[in-house]
């Protein structure tokens, strides 16, 4: 089969908003060009994971070939590709963009540029792309494509007279987006006689075929039987199957210059297969491998552990079968007094923390209990030694420590005016440094400069209560800073409790020591001693809690025919006590540990 | 040395159930009195059989006819079984025999026969001398029987007791102490005064799952039982475990044994059993339901559902949470010889030490190893919290 011409191919990706219709336009799309049969039809026909179609978001990249004539009575080969929607996917969501040459830019005609869809075309024009701006859902009353327009080019500073209107869902001028790719979108280039370089853009393990990965040949070809290496780290495979996306999986003998699809080469785990690497003939490589590969690193941490002890072994096992498909995210085994058995687990972000822990609760059938979730700090000993450090059990004595650097974000805000006051004092009180304070009609946009750790401690949350769930929010990371950050150990019965110990600033440290004192007090019921509750700087204590000794607790009648009864209550209750964790002569439910830690999620 | 036997007989019928009893008791319009005469009495006769062995005849320390109503007897059935323990057991001439007994008329006219037949303590059922919560507790008598049958029984039996339920809803201390004050000078030498416990699957559990009443809180439970001890004291009453109040002497002998936890056997539905045989120590039940009871005996000559060997943990555990209720607390010599366990062994040290800390715990004797490990009036009242911690 010879290569189609790279004049004929078309690469390009959407970005969008959630809900603003991207996935129903790819359907849409996917439909009109008779991809697939109306009986295969289902919606969201590109997000496969039940957590995708249910939140609408994409986790794997993916692609799919489509056969349009155009209007210039060509056949073109249009390649979708459909990438990861979110922040803690920024660096998939750049290897995916760096695979197509322009994106469609969508957006809903009445709700008008969100900080997600801001946050996504940047990267798009990092990528060089050429950008199509697609009014959606114009159909509807409250649309106002003018409106949006004029913001599309006072935000952005895109063109957005040739914008395209339509309505995804009922299926409105689609015709006129495939021509737009057509005629505004540029080809592909490449070197079909050049040493075959492809870009790995994603990969995921598939039962049958082992890992199946997400390819775009940018020099020479991929074929059935051909030797090829990793360049990242010199792995060699076989390619048993050359294929592209029909959406189905359908075989080709090979894959030339601005083509994609996919390779299967016996690969046992997508550990082994790097987001971003260079793929290139074994016995010809490349001398240079593309740009812009980065091994992936995890941003947030926290502890993973079952609430049934029993279920420990379960947990390892799941969490191995699903790293065998995200490779993104770290584990390792670690022990806590207060949980027993678990592990700490790495993140891109909080929403892969959210997904892999909703993905080991569905699909693993896992009752699970995180720990607060922590950033990574780069900590500087006195003895000049450099650690990181994701999790705050393992704080030196802070009479070791020389300073300690924490990540910030840059977060994007968008948000209507009427609360943009409440945004704005949130995020001053998490430490928040403004950049930049534009207004776009009624919705203020705000750019502001944070610390991860102050994000990851429930600003979401905050965020939407504070603004009724009107603001939007995305951000990048952007670098690290020296701060003034302390460990804060929680006691009860004057023993560190593990799990509870987290790092916050210094100004904070007193009312968040306070809030989790109080909150225990609450949770833990009253019993045979008092039990003092503690929150800690080192050895100094910030706040402190009493839970008082029960006053009565005694049987009022006990006689001969009580006694096995007794017994047997006893026993029980002792039995019951393996569930509890012992604070010296305290023993406190788990389930107080994770309601506490529920509360602070 | 024999350990001394308690008998424990129970007659399984009411007149009317409580709505706060879950004790193993059943109402019945008709009762074969001379069926179940037999039945108690054969039953009875196998036990002591066994419990005798080759050894000859056992010390006897108590009799105890308990319920149910065992006020509803025929004083003929009472005074048979009185008869027939002292053939079967060795039995000074004053072996305490306490009977059950519920302040209604009819039954306050039966005092004098059962006396008669052998019964040298009384044990009357007036929970309360208040006329509303006799009327909530569900009892058939009101005060001024209650008073009625206290003097007749005084006037009759060597030695004298009565049960109170306090801590009932909506009762403030100044009147509960008010209340007991009467009760104690109505001259007993024991009392036993019980808190209102609600049970699972009685009427008041319903109730108050429900909302029907509230109970007093656990630091108002706390403050009743403090003033409890405080009026008993002022007439001269001890309290010698954590529900029951004597003057010295005057403790009940039989229930020490459960306490003590010595041997006792159990005759009768329901009835539980502890019996020492061969250096084992045994654990029986009966069937508890009337009818299936007395078709058992008849036919096979007791109604034992189960009999289990306890192993040394667990006689340990019954020990301690039986001792550690009596004021006079736990001899570590009587634990080990009952139970085969040390106190060291019985207990978490680390536990131990934080009671004894905390003045839940005291020795008799501190420092010179050879007292007794009593739960002090603050242990006593945390004793359910205090022993899943402290035993092992």
């Amino acid at each position: 089969m010879p290569d189609t011409p790279l004049d004929r191919i078309r690469n390009f990706s959407i970005i969008a908003h959630i809900d603003h219709g991207k996935s129903t336009l790819a359907d849409r799309l996917i439909q009109t060009t008779g991809a697939v049969t109306a009986r295969e039809m289902k919606e969201q026909l590109l997000d496969n994971m039940e957590i995708e179609r249910e939140r609408g978001i994409t986790i794997k990249a993916q692609t799919v070939r489509l056969n349009y004539q155009a209007k210039d009575g060509q056949i073109y080969t249009l390649n979708l590709m459909d990438t990861p929607g979110h922040v803690d996917f920024a660096y998939e969501v750049s290897r995916s963009l760096a695979a197509c040459e322009g994106s469609l830019l969508v957006v809903d005609a009445s709700q008008g540029v969100e900080a997600q869809t801001l946050a996504n075309v940047y990267q798009a024009l990092d990528a060089n792309h050429e950008i199509v701006p697609v009014l959606n859902k114009v159909d509807l009353p409250a649309a106002e494509p003018e409106r949006v327009k004029q913001q599309i080019e006072d935000v952005i500073g895109l063109d957005a007279s040739e914008a395209v209107e339509i309505s995804a869902k009922t299926g409105l001028n689609i015709e006129g987006v495939l021509e737009a790719i057509v005629t505004r979108l540029p080809a592909p280039k490449g070197d079909p006689a050049a040493t075959t370089k492809a870009l790995l853009v994603d990969s995921w393990y598939d039962a049958y075929l082992g890992v199946v990965v997400l390819v775009r040949v940018k020099d020479g070809h991929l074929r059935k039987g051909q030797k090829i290496r990793m360049m990242s780290n010199g792995a060699a495979h076989t390619i048993e199957q050359v294929g592209v996306f029909t959406p189905k999986m359908a075989a080709v003998e090979s894959l030339g210059p601005g083509e994609m699809g996919y390779v299967t080469a016996a690969i046992k785990t997508v550990a082994d297969t790097n987001v971003g690497d260079t793929i290139t003939d074994d016995r010809h490589p490349a001398a240079e491998p593309l740009p812009g590969f980065k091994p992936s690193i995890p941003v947030v941490w926290c502890g993973l552990y079952p609430v049934d002890a029993d279920d420990f072994e379960k947990l390892r096992e799941s969490l191995g079968k699903l790293r065998l498909n995200d490779s993104s995210f770290h584990y390792e085994a670690e022990t806590s007094a207060a949980l027993g058995f678990g592990y700490r687990c790495g993140f891109l972000g909080l929403l892969h923390l959210e997904i892999v822990q909703e993905r080991l609760s569905r699909e693993f059938d896992l009752d699970l209990i995180a720990t607060a979730p922590s950033v990574v700090y780069k900590l500087t000993k006195t003895s000049g030694e450099k650690m990181d450090l994701h999790n705050p059990a393992d704080m030196p004595d802070g009479s070791l420590i020389e300073a300690i650097e924490e990540p910030w974000i840059k977060a994007t805000i968008m948000v209507p005016d009427d609360y943009l006051g409440a945004v704005l004092t949130l995020c001053n009180e998490r430490r928040g440094q403004q950049v930049e304070l534009t207004y776009v009609g009624s919705r203020a946009m705000a750019v502001y400069r944070l610390p991860l750790n102050e994000v990851v401690f429930d600003f979401y949350d905050r965020l939407k209560s504070v603004s009724r769930g009107y603001a939007s929010f995305d951000y990048a990371m952007d670098g690290y800073e020296p701060g003034d950050l302390v460990k804060i150990s929680i006691l009860v019965n004057n023993e560190p409790v593990d799990a509870l110990s987290f790092m916050a600033h210094r100004s904070a440290a007193d009312r968040r020591g306070r809030a989790i004192c109080e909150k225990l007090k609450e949770l833990i019921p009253r019993q045979l001693f008092k039990i003092p509750i503690q929150a800690a700087i080192g050895g100094r204590v910030i706040a402190r809690e009493t839970i008082s000794a029960l006053s009565k607790d005694v049987t009022a009648k006990c006689y001969g025919g009580d006694i096995t009864r007794k017994r047997k209550l006893l026993e029980k209750q002792k039995e019951g006590k393996k569930r509890m964790r012992q604070f010296g002569k305290v023993e406190i439910p788990q389930s107080a540990f994770i309601a506490a830690l529920k509360m602070d999620a | 040395m024999t350990e001394p036997l308690a008998l424990y007989i129970h007659w399984p019928f009411c007149a009317a159930k409580c709505p706060y009893c879950d004790f193993n008791s059943h109402v019945r319009e008709r009762i074969d009195q001379p069926r179940w005469r037999d039945a108690l009495r054969r039953e009875l006769a196998r036990e002591a059989g066994r419990a005798n062995g080759a050894t000859g005849r056992r010390p006897l320390a108590s009799i105890f006819f308990g319920g149910g109503t065992p006020s509803l007897m025929e004083p003929e059935t009472v005074a048979a079984l009185i008869a027939d323990a002292r053939a079967l057991f060795e039995a000074p001439e004053d072996v305490e025999i306490t009977l059950e007994a519920n302040p209604t008329s009819v039954e306050a006219a039966k005092l004098a026969a059962f006396r008669a037949a052998g019964v040298n303590r009384l044990s009357l059922g007036v929970q309360s001398l208040e006329p509303e919560a006799l009327r909530f507790l569900g009892r058939r008598h009101d005060v001024a029987q209650a008073i009625a049958a206290l003097e007749a029984a005084r006037a009759l039996f060597p030695r004298l007791s009565f049960d109170l339920i306090y801590a009932r809803p909506g009762q403030a201390e100044a009147a509960w102490r008010a209340e007991l004050r009467r009760a104690l000078a109505l001259a007993a030498d024991h009392l036993s005064l019980y808190q209102l416990t609600i049970e699972p699957g009685t009427r008041f559990a319903t109730e108050y799952g429900r909302g029907a009443f509230r109970l007093p809180e656990e630091e108002e439970a706390a403050r009743l039982y403090a003033a409890t001890a405080e009026e008993a004291a002022g007439f001269g009453l001890q309290p010698y475990e954590v529900s029951n109040y004597a003057k010295p002497g005057a403790e009940s002998r039989h229930n020490l044994v459960y306490w003590r936890y010595g041997d006792y056997l159990g005759i009768g539905p329901g009835a539980h059993q502890r019996l020492g045989l061969g250096g084992a120590l045994l654990a029986a039940r009966r069937h508890r339901a009337p009818e299936e009871w007395l078709a058992r005996v008849e036919r096979e000559g007791h109604a034992v559902t189960e009999e289990l060997a306890l192993d040394p943990e667990e006689r340990a555990r019954e020990a301690l949470l039986m001792g550690l209720r009596l004021a006079e607390g736990i001899d570590p010599a009587r634990l080990l010889a009952r139970s085969g366990r040390t106190l060291a062994e019985a207990v978490d040290p680390a536990m131990l030490a934080a009671c004894l800390e905390e003045g839940y715990l005291a020795w008799t004797e501190p420092g010179s190893g050879t007292g007794r490990l009593v739960a002090t009036e603050e242990g006593r009242l945390r004793l359910d919290a205090m022993l899943p911690v402290l035993l092992r």
